[in-house]
Formats: C-alpha cells, sequence, structure tokens
C-alpha cells in the first residue's frame, strides 16, 4: 500500500515541502501545533530584499495547502510518537481539542464578537493586543476556524456563560472537545519544526520588559505591518507618538558568550533590521540608526540593499559597534551607550529602540528530537552533515528550514522542495499508486444560453463593508440586466461562501459567476474552483476588484468608493456576460529531466531525479564531472568533517553506475527548443526529449589581477592556498589574508559568501599546523554567518588578527613585501610584512556561458550575472518560463552544502512537471480566426515564445497557428493583428471593449 | 472647473502594475476615485482600438501601466506597448485630442506608492485639461 508523507510544521517551509509533495501526486499529513498554519512568516510585515508584503505571498500557498486534494492538514496537533522504519513509520498524532467543530465552523467572527471574556494577551500579535476566549488567530489564518482558549473559558472553567453557543448559528461550539489520538501510515517524514525567537527578557542591558520603548524586532514587525494592532502607524509605546529617532541593536542574544545568549549568527538579522528601517523610513519621517559589528548582506542583491539604505534612505550604520547598555531617561526617552567604531564610548537618545533579536531552536526541539530520534547539534538545532545538508540522523526522516540552522526564507523554501524530493524518493516505490486527480462534477452546457449571473459582494470583514455600502452594491447587482442571483458574505472566501457560491449554481442555475471581493491574484483560484464544484467551466467567472483597488485606498469617501464599486461591478458583469467556457490543452510529458552542469550541484540534482525512477541526461563541457570541486580530487582537504576529495569521487562514481543518468561528457547545449513537458536537449551527439531542464552551470573564482598576482610567487588565491593546505605543502610564516578581491566593490558588488568562512578556515589550519605563523586577516566586515561564526572565534582565540579596512574600492595596498592598509579601528595605517599574501578571490558569474543558455530557454539573468528565479522569495529555484529550474552557484554564491539543498530543491520542482503524464496548460492563449488571417506573420514575428508560426493550410494559404503548450497568453499578438484574426481567450476583444462600455455608459444605457 | 470628476480608464498589466496597485491597497495608500482599473495579462494586450473606443465613449483620459522595461513579465510585451502608445498619441494630438490624456507608466509589483503618485498625477493632469472633448458629443 502506497504511504503518505508526513510533515510536521506548517510554516513556509513545512507548506512549501506539502505542496512539493503533494503535487507529485503523494498525500500528505501537514501537522501544525499551533490552530493556524502559516508559521512566523505570515506574522512579518514585508519580506527583504523586495520589500513584498510578507501575507500576500505567503496566503495564496496557505490556501493551496488547505485545498489541496492531496493534503490533509491537522492543524492544533502535535506529533507524539513514531514507530517504524523508513518507508514504514507508524506515527501518532495527538489532536488538541479545539471545542469548535472544524467542519461546522464558517469563521464568521460571530461567537467572537459576542464573547465575554476579553483582555487575554493575543500570541499572535505578541502580546501587543488582546483577543477573547474563543478566537481565530488572525485575518487570514487557515484553518479559518475559530478555538476556544481552555485556560480562559468561562463554560469550561466552570460551567458558567456559554454564549457562543448560544450565538453559533452554526452550532459549532462544542464544550465536551477532547483530546483524540490518531495512527497514521507514513512513508518517510520531513521535520520543519521551524525556530523561535531568542527570549529578550533573557539579557538585563538592553531594559526589554523594563522600558516601554524598548521592543523586539517581531513586535516591530507587527507594528509596522498594516493588519497589525494599530494599522501600520508606528507609535512609542509609552505615548502612542510616532517616534523621530529609532535605534536598531544588531546581534541581540547572537555572536555572544553571554549567559543566555547563542554563539552562533543568527544569519538573518542584519537584513530584517535593515528592512524595518528602509519600510519606516518609507513611511514616516524619522532618523534611523543601526548599531552592529558586521554587517552581513550575504545573500542574493543583500548587498545591494544595505547601498541603499545607507545612500538613499539616510538610515545611519554604526559599523564595529556593540551597544553596552539601554537605559531609560525621565521622558521616557532611551539612552543607548555603545562603542564607536574606534572603541571610545557614546551615547545616543531615540524614542525607540528594536532589538533584533536571534533565532533559537524551536521550542520542544529536544522533545521532538527524543519522538522522532534524530540527533541535535550543540545549539540544539536538527543535526546534518554538509555533504547531505536535508538529512538528519535517522533514515526517512529530512530535516528542512530553520529548525537545521537559522534561516532566511528562499533558502528554507528551495530545502523544503529538496526535503519533499527525498522524502518522495521513499514512497514512489514500484508499487507506488499516485493519488488520483480530483473529480469534479460533470460541467454545464452553456453554449447558445442566456446568461444567468449569480453575484456575491464581499465585506471582507470590515475591509471592504466598513467604507464600502455593501448592501446597497448588492441591491445594484440584483438591478443589472443577466443578474438573477446577488447575496453579501461577511467573507466571500470563507468555506461557508464558496459552498453556497457551488449550490446557487445548481439552485439558480447560474451559467456566469461574478464576486467582487479582493485581488483576482490572489483569490481567483479559489472562486473558480468553487465554480468547478458546481458544475460551471472555471472560466466563467469573474472578479471585481473592490478591496484591495476600492475600499481600501478610498478609505475616507464612503460614497465615492461605494459608487466606484458599483462601477468595477458593473464592468465585471458585462465582461463575464461575454465569458466563454475554456479549457486548458492537454500537452503530454516526457518523463525525463536534462541537467547542465556536471558539479556537484547537478550531479546530486541529477542522482535525485534519478532517486525517483526517472531518466536524465547530464551534460558536461568538460571532460570529467566534478565542476570546481575536481580539483579536491585525490586531496585530502576536509571541511565540517566532510573529505572533499573522496566526496566528490564517490559522488562522480555514483552518477556514472547509475543507469538512469546518461552522462553526456565534452559536451555544449547548442540548442534546447521546446516548452515545459516538451522540451528536446540538442547535443552534437544527439537529440533528447526531455520534460524539464535544471541549469546548474556553475560559476567561478575571479581570476586576480590586483597584488602582481602572476607575477609574485608570494601571491596565491585562496583556492591555491586551500589546496597547498590539503597537500600540507602550504609555505609561509608571516601570511596576509587579504578578502573582497574582486567582491564588494565598483564593479562586483555582491558579496561573494563563501570567502571569509573559507578564509578562516584555512587560516585556523595553517595555524594549527604552526603555531608560531602570524597571520592577518584584512577584511572589510567578516561574514561567517550561521554556525560559521565558530571559525571567526576560533580564530581570533588562536590569535589570527582582523584588521578592519574601509568599505569600497581600495584594497590594501603591496609593494613586495608590506601589505599596508588603513585600520578604521586603530584610526591609522597598519603596516604587515609578509612571504605569503593569499586574495580571497570572489566568485565571477560566468556571464558569458550563463547568456547562452538564457537566450536558448528565455530566462532572465540578473545585473549581477547570476540567473534571475521566478520569485526571489518564495520560488527560489523556479525560472517564471516554465518547466526550467536553477541550482548552485549559476543562481548565486554559496556553500557544497547549499548547493546540494538547492540542488534536491531543483529536482524536487522537476519532478512535479515530469512524474505527470500531462500537463494542462492554461485556458486563456491566443486563437487564431482562420477566415481573417491572411498569414502576413505579424504576430509571428511579435511572438517572445516562439509560439506562433505561418503554416500552410493545405489550402494554398499561409494561415497563423498557435501552439497553445508555447503560448503563454500575454496577447501581444492580438494588439498587433491588422485583420482582427487574432483573439486571446478569456481577453478578447469583445470582452474588453464590454468592461470599457460597461465603465463609462451610465448603468442605463447599458441596460438599453 | 473644480467640480470637475474626470472619468479615467487605467489598463494594468496583471503581473507588475496590478499587483502595483493591489500593493497601493495593501499599503492604504490614498488617491483620487476617478479611475477603474481593467485589468489584462500583458501590456501589449491593450490594443490602440481599446484606447480609442474608451475616448469615443467619453472617457477623460486612458492610462496604461505595465512592467518597468526589462522586468515584463512576458519578456518585451511593454516594449511593444510602449511603441504602440508612443504613435497612438501622435495620431490622437491629429484628431484633436491633447496627447496628455493618453499616458503610459511603469509600475512594478512592489510599487504601490508610485501607483499612488501615478494615479494621482494624473487625474490632476485630466482636471487641468477639463473634460474630453467628445463630451456632449455622444
Amino acid at each position: 500500500m502506497t504511504k503518505s508523507a508526513l510533515v510536521i510544521g506548517g510554516g513556509i517551509a513545512g507548506i512549501q515541502a506539502s505542496l512539493d509533495l503533494a503535487d507529485r501526486d503523494i498525500h500528505v499529513y501537514l501537522v501544525e501545533r499551533d490552530a493556524t498554519i502559516g508559521g512566523k512568516m505570515c506574522r512579518l510585515d514585508k519580506t527583504f530584499p523586495t520589500n513584498d508584503c510578507s501575507a500576500c505571498i505567503l496566503s495564496p500557498k496557505m490556501a493551496d495547502c488547505n485545498g489541496h486534494p492531496n493534503i490533509d492538514v491537522l492543524s492544533y496537533s502535535e506529533v507524539v510518537k513514531v514507530e517504524g522504519e523508513a518507508g514504514n513509520f507508524k506515527v501518532t498524532v495527538k489532536k488538541k481539542p479545539r471545542y469548535v467543530k472544524m467542519d461546522e465552523c464558517t469563521g464568521c467572527g460571530e461567537c467572537i464578537a459576542k464573547c465575554p471574556t476579553k483582555n487575554i494577551p493575543d500570541e499572535y500579535e505578541f502580546g501587543l493586543t488582546t483577543r477573547k476566549a474563543i478566537y481565530i488567530p488572525h485575518a487570514q489564518a487557515v484553518p479559518r476556524v475559530a478555538v476556544i482558549d481552555p485556560a480562559y473559558c468561562r463554560k469550561i472553567l466552570n460551567d458558567k456563560c456559554g454564549v457562543c453557543e448560544k450565538v453559533c448559528g452554526k452550532k459549532a461550539i462544542d464544550y465536551n472537545d477532547k483530546e483524540e489520538l490518531i495512527t497514521l501510515d507514513i512513508g518517510s517524514i520531513i521535520a520543519a519544526a521551524g525556530f523561535q525567537t531568542w527570549d529578550a527578557k533573557l539579557s538585563t542591558e538592553y531594559g526589554y520588559g523594563r522600558f516601554a520603548n524598548v521592543v523586539t524586532a517581531m513586535e516591530f514587525e507587527r507594528m509596522m505591518c498594516a493588519s497589525g494592532p494599530d494599522h501600520g502607524h508606528i507609535k512609542c509605546p509609552s505615548n502612542g507618538e510616532a517616534p523621530k529617532k529609532i535605534a536598531f541593536i544588531q546581534c541581540c542574544g547572537s555572536r555572544s558568550e553571554k549567559k543566555g545568549s547563542q554563539k552562533y549568527c543568527s544569519s538573518v538579522c542584519c537584513m530584517y533590521a535593515t528592512k524595518q528601517a528602509i519600510i519606516t523610513k518609507e513611511h514616516a519621517e524619522v532618523d534611523e540608526d543601526i548599531f552592529f559589528m558586521d554587517i552581513r548582506s550575504y545573500g542574493k542583491e543583500f548587498e545591494a540593499y544595505i547601498h541603499r539604505a545607507e545612500d538613499e534612505y539616510k538610515i545611519k550604520m554604526h559599523r564595529s559597534s556593540r551597544v553596552a547598555c539601554v537605559e531609560e531617561n525621565a521622558d521616557k526617552k532611551l539612552l543607548v551607550s555603545y562603542a564607536d567604531a574606534k572603541g571610545d564610548p557614546q551615547t545616543g537618545v531615540y524614542d525607540l529602540v528594536v532589538l533584533s533579536i536571534g533565532l533559537n531552536p524551536p521550542t520542544g526541539a529536544e522533545e521532538l528530537s527524543k519522538i522522532l530520534n534524530i540527533n541535535l547539534n550543540k545549539y540544539g538545532f536538527c543535526d546534518t552533515k554538509v555533504s547531505d545538508p536535508l538529512a538528519t540522523s535517522r533514515e526517512g526522516i529530512f530535516v528542512t528550514g530553520a529548525f537545521a540552522a537559522p534561516k532566511d526564507i528562499p533558502t528554507s523554501v528551495a530545502e523544503a522542495s529538496g526535503a519533499a524530493g527525498k522524502a518522495g524518493a521513499y514512497i514512489v516505490d514500484k508499487n507506488f499508486v499516485p493519488c488520483e486527480p480530483k473529480v469534479y462534477p460533470k460541467e454545464k452546457e452553456t453554449d447558445g444560453k442566456e446568461p444567468r449571473v449569480g453575484v456575491w459582494v464581499c465585506s471582507c470583514g470590515i475591509n471592504i463593508g466598513g467604507t464600502v455600502n455593501v448592501d446597497e452594491v448588492t441591491e445594484y447587482a440584483k438591478t443589472l440586466p443577466g443578474v438573477v442571483y446577488a447575496a453579501k458574505s461577511m467573507y466571500a472566501c470563507a468555506q461557508d461562501c464558496l459552498e453556497a457560491i457551488s449550490a446557487a449554481i445548481k439552485e439558480h442555475d447560474l451559467n456566469r459567476v461574478v464576486v467582487a471581493s479582493c485581488t483576482p491574484r490572489t483569490h481567483e483560484p479559489l472562486f473558480r474552483n468553487a465554480c468547478r464544484e458546481g458544475g460551471l467551466n472555471q472560466y466563467l467567472f469573474n472578479m471585481a476588484n473592490i478591496r484591495d483597488q476600492c475600499s481600501w485606498i478610498h478609505m475616507h469617501e464612503p460614497e465615492k468608493a461605494t459608487s466606484k464599486s458599483k462601477d468595477l461591478l458593473r464592468m465585471a458583469i458585462a465582461k463575464a456576460k461575454l465569458l466563454e467556457p475554456l479549457e486548458g490543452t492537454k500537452i503530454p510529458v516526457t518523463g525525463a529531466v536534462a541537467v547542465v552542469g556536471g558539479g556537484i550541484t547537478g550531479m546530486s540534482a541529477a542522482l535525485d531525479v534519478a532517486a525517483q525512477g526517472f531518466p536524465v541526461h547530464l551534460v558536461e563541457r568538460n571532460a570529467e564531472l566534478g565542476g570546481s570541486y575536481l580539483k579536491y580530487a585525490g586531496k585530502n582537504y576536509s571541511v565540517d568533517g566532510v573529505n572533499l576529495g573522496s566526496f566528490v569521487s564517490d559522488l562522480v562514481k555514483k552518477v556514472e553506475n547509475n543507469k538512469l543518468i546518461t552522462v553526456h561528457k565534452k559536451a555544449t547545449v547548442k540548442d534546447i527548443p521546446g516548452f515545459v513537458g516538451n522540451f528536446k536537449l540538442q547535443l552534437n551527439s544527439g537529440e533528447y526529449p526531455v520534460g524539464a531542464v535544471i541549469l546548474a552551470v556553475g560559476a567561478s573564482e575571479y581570476k586576480p589581477t590586483e597584488f602582481n598576482y602572476g607575477k609574485d610567487e608570494k601571491v596565491v588565491t585562496l583556492t591555491e592556498a586551500e589546496l597547498a593546505v590539503g597537500s600540507n605543502s602550504f609555505k609561509g610564516k608571516d601570511i596576509a589574508f587579504i578578502q573582497c578581491v574582486g567582491s564588494r566593490n565598483d564593479k562586483v558588488k555582491y558579496c561573494s559568501r563563501t570567502c571569509c568562512a573559507k578564509a578562516l578556515t584555512n587560516a585556523i589550519a595553517i595555524k594549527k599546523a604552526d603555531p608560531s605563523a602570524n597571520i592577518s586577516v584584512f577584511h572589510k566586515d567578516i561574514r561567517t554567518y550561521g554556525f560559521r561564526e565558530e571559525l571567526y572565534k576560533e580564530a581570533s582565540s588562536l590569535g589570527i588578527r582582523f584588521l578592519r579596512c574601509k568599505d569600497g574600492n581600495d584594497l590594501p595596498s603591496y609593494d613586495g613585501s608590506k601589505v599596508k592598509a588603513f585600520d578604521t579601528i586603530l584610526g591609522k595605517d597598519v603596516e604587515v610584512t609578509v612571504d605569503k599574501v593569499v586574495l580571497s578571490c570572489g566568485i565571477a558569474p560566468d556571464r558569458e556561458e550563463k547568456e547562452e543558455l538564457a537566450k536558448m530557454l528565455k530566462v532572465p539573468i540578473s545585473k549581477d550575472g547570476f540567473y534571475f528565479e521566478a520569485h526571489q522569495k518564495l520560488r527560489p529555484v523556479d525560472f517564471a518560463t516554465e518547466g526550467v529550474f536553477v541550482a548552485g552557484l549559476a543562481h548565486w554564491p554559496k556553500f557544497m552544502d547549499e548547493c546540494i539543498a538547492q540542488a534536491a530543491g531543483a529536482a524536487a520542482r522537476a519532478l512535479t512537471i515530469i512524474s505527470k503524464d500531462n500537463l494542462l496548460s492554461e485556458g486563456i492563449v491566443a486563437s487564431v480566426n482562420e477566415n481573417y488571417c491572411d498569414g502576413c506573420g505579424i504576430c509571428e514575428g511579435c511572438c517572445e515564445y516562439n509560439a506562433i508560426e505561418i503554416v500552410d493550410n493545405g489550402a494554398g494559404g499561409l494561415k497563423s497557428n498557435v501552439n497553445p503548450g508555447l503560448c503563454k497568453g500575454c496577447g501581444c499578438c492580438v494588439a498587433a493583428c491588422p485583420s482582427g484574426a487574432m483573439e486571446q481567450k478569456g481577453f478578447k476583444n469583445v470582452q474588453i471593449q464590454a468592461e470599457i462600455d460597461a465603465c463609462l455608459g451610465a448603468a442605463k444605457e447599458v441596460i438599453s | 472647473m473644480s467640480d470637475f470628476e474626470p472619468k479615467i480608464i487605467a489598463f494594468c498589466c496583471n503581473w507588475c502594475s496590478y499587483a502595483g496597485a493591489d500593493g497601493a491597497g495593501v499599503a492604504r495608500l490614498q488617491m483620487p476615485t476617478n479611475f477603474r482599473i481593467i485589468r489584462t495579462m500583458c501590456s501589449a494586450r491593450v490594443d490602440p482600438e481599446h484606447v480609442l473606443r474608451a475616448l469615443a465613449k467619453g472617457a477623460d483620459g486612458v492610462i496604461i501601466l505595465g512592467c518597468h522595461p526589462a522586468d515584463c513579465h512576458y519578456i518585451g510585451g511593454n516594449y511593444r506597448a510602449r511603441r504602440r502608445i508612443a504613435l497612438l498619441r501622435m495620431v490622437l494630438e491629429q484628431y484633436g485630442f491633447d496627447p496628455k490624456r493618453l499616458r503610459l507608466e511603469w509600475v512594478s509589483a512592489s510599487e504601490g506608492e508610485k501607483f499612488q503618485n501615478t494615479m494621482t498625477s494624473f487625474v490632476n493632469t485630466i482636471k487641468e485639461l477639463g473634460p474630453t472633448p467628445l463630451r456632449g458629443v455622444n
């Protein structure tokens, strides 16, 4: 029998892992201990470095998870026992009593409004506001179901009150609800337990808990957020006034030897503090100071973000300063005492202090590790190896996200996909039975029938109803021609309304559905699904956006907003009446993957795809596999206990011995025409059909021209030093490491991420082999993020000297025997005599090779020369071009473990496509009316996707022909067609014209 | 002309500017109510005929919003929109419309504020220009 997968933790990592498993047709149980999924991410305001609204990019994924036929979300539940072994686990899950029936509750909020037990600190808002004894965690909660807090509910405590039961129209309240244990048959497990933030009360020096105006970054995140307690108006807690001066204190609870603090770096705080400072500045006149030791902006586009904060937003960056303490004066202002870059004591006065609190292992990590029987590392996070970063110490159990180490959202998402791939391999054996696709009722015939439109007008709580007169709009809808049914709804997206839509389609014989609510970008899939449930073609649905683009932007003009809502609804109905049922085209899929690049990343990805039984074509331009790690083969060089030489040799062997992997060496890609599910990999040796492509073409070490490199034999690159260390042949007594060679300058603006840790790894090895060696590291910041902070500490304690140079273009000078630089901490020039100079060269993108492939596959390259993914936060290994994925250094500089995790992610994403027999294309593609087409070819020329071909129609005429598999539905060709032969389904000329006419004609005219 | 409330049609591409308009909403950025958005998948879907129809039906102004150059979700659709609108503005002038009644702007998905500023400024421009010369003709 095919087993299910179990995902523990419903944050972004758990959600992504569940979705990828489910899209691979594997059944998933997603267990979340809170009453809603969404984890920490759904409480963030914006996300760096794109400043995307966190809830807006996450909510659709949460809804997807909840509505996915292959996912069972077990919220408010915990795993209590795991028995058995990989492929055959028996897992016991405890469902905590909610006292509210999940199937009945519609999330209407009536019980909450009437509940008399209030003033309970709201955990979701970190106690910044209060909630009642019955509550829904937050507006976007999934599932949107109330829960009773038994610690406060008077009925449960002493059998009084009972108001919620009385007011619930659905009889959903169940005071006798009991804890329930359920047993699940599980093939593999993914632990995505996330993290908890450091408890700021553990340190007294910052005054958290004592001074009203000292807040944690998570609290500040809620204060910034439009959906937070103050609707995004940042106020000082002491007096409710807008702060004029804010201090952000970095490394609170991180990088510290103090009791209660953590020694490691929490990896994300520099960026999130900068984001908070930028966003705050965008909304208010405020002076902001950030106090930090090193600014660790090592990720994609992070460095540019920091520069923008400093140069454009004038946020003051206090480098290399640690805050000693925070005091409060009589006016409740905060006095921040710090040592400046030179070590001199200073004090600043601020209205608000934000503590950039670190990331700690999740609450209950130890208990969970015992239940799962997996090892934790010395910091209490899940233990992993750099050679297999997603595996735990127990076979069949994988880890993803911040449970393994502090990390940012995109890394967690990429890993989550990777863990889904690894976990999937334990389920898709030869007896694997994929989940049945969901069966919808037969679609009703609408051809030739008069439109019968059903309209729902949403209040969205008070989001719409607080401004727009929803009753009036609903009544107005009833007067419009074609409308046979109109209703208002508190939340149109809630399960009760979705079911009402499906039912009304049958009851009122509706053949068009229009919902006036929020934006189709997030909610259209939900309503389309409701239409399908009701037996209506999903393309016969239309939305009017009366929230984001009306009530929210005209909050103080209720009459005009109501009138505008009527217009928008009238336009949506006018278009809806002309909509036609559409079908996506079924496109057959080739069940094979092309991986371009045979380095660690490419080989890992190939093995991950093959592990699920699909063939791979692995293309390597060199004569041997191994990429940039080939240089370690035969060398005795270890990092984090993994011998890189034998690791890479073993990997090559595994790949070459795998019957499903065809290795093409000394091969370059001539072209890869085709589209998702149907690419043709063209090599010199022939053409190979594949369904998806993974680009793992890597990058290379920057070739230095500085420091007389190549002419002066004292000067070596970090790689050369590393190999010498690996073969015990490193020579040198007085050694200078020069950081940021080929990084963080005017030409190459980004940080290469890995050089600091690599330099320190080698410096430590050299110093340990020869304690008399004098080692100096010239740097701008030391960016040993995460647990790699240990290297920094160890290096310092071994007596390795760190000299902080100025940020900017200038590197230290070198005259053949001395390295000289301005030490910003000592405030003077420092000279070091050397017999060896190690250049920590950055990672160069190899832009030309990337560009060739980019042109073939129509994928973008970022301004730094690396591939540019579909979405920096939530689609880190996808390209906007479907069926093409990226991993490893081709995406951004990163460490080996990060490459391997990302490779697994790309493989898993590719598997969600190629494991299917068919794909369904979008219905809104271009189509040709051959009667009008005279084959001029203008459309062919303007199509960016080669979806249009001019073909002989057999009757001697040239006609345009659209390949619906390639067409992305932009509609460019339609506007270009001079003869009106081209149309875009779902955006036809008549449909757009109907919207225009309905907008400009008064209702009366439209009727006539 | 202080009581003149223009009618404006705004075409927004699904990926950038429509998302930017949503972003303005999420951030609760306030702006005049005078425009109505029509969503297309790409700014290149906007047919010059749609603009002409809107103006013919009495719109006081038409604005087309797309992804920034080089950011088009459909690779180069916005460049085509730019060329078409540039030509169309010349045509409009010949027909007696002030070309300022037709505007093309780039608003990315993250630029709620730019959306707000763009719409506010366009409404002000149209208010200064006054009602469409076709007012009362229909």
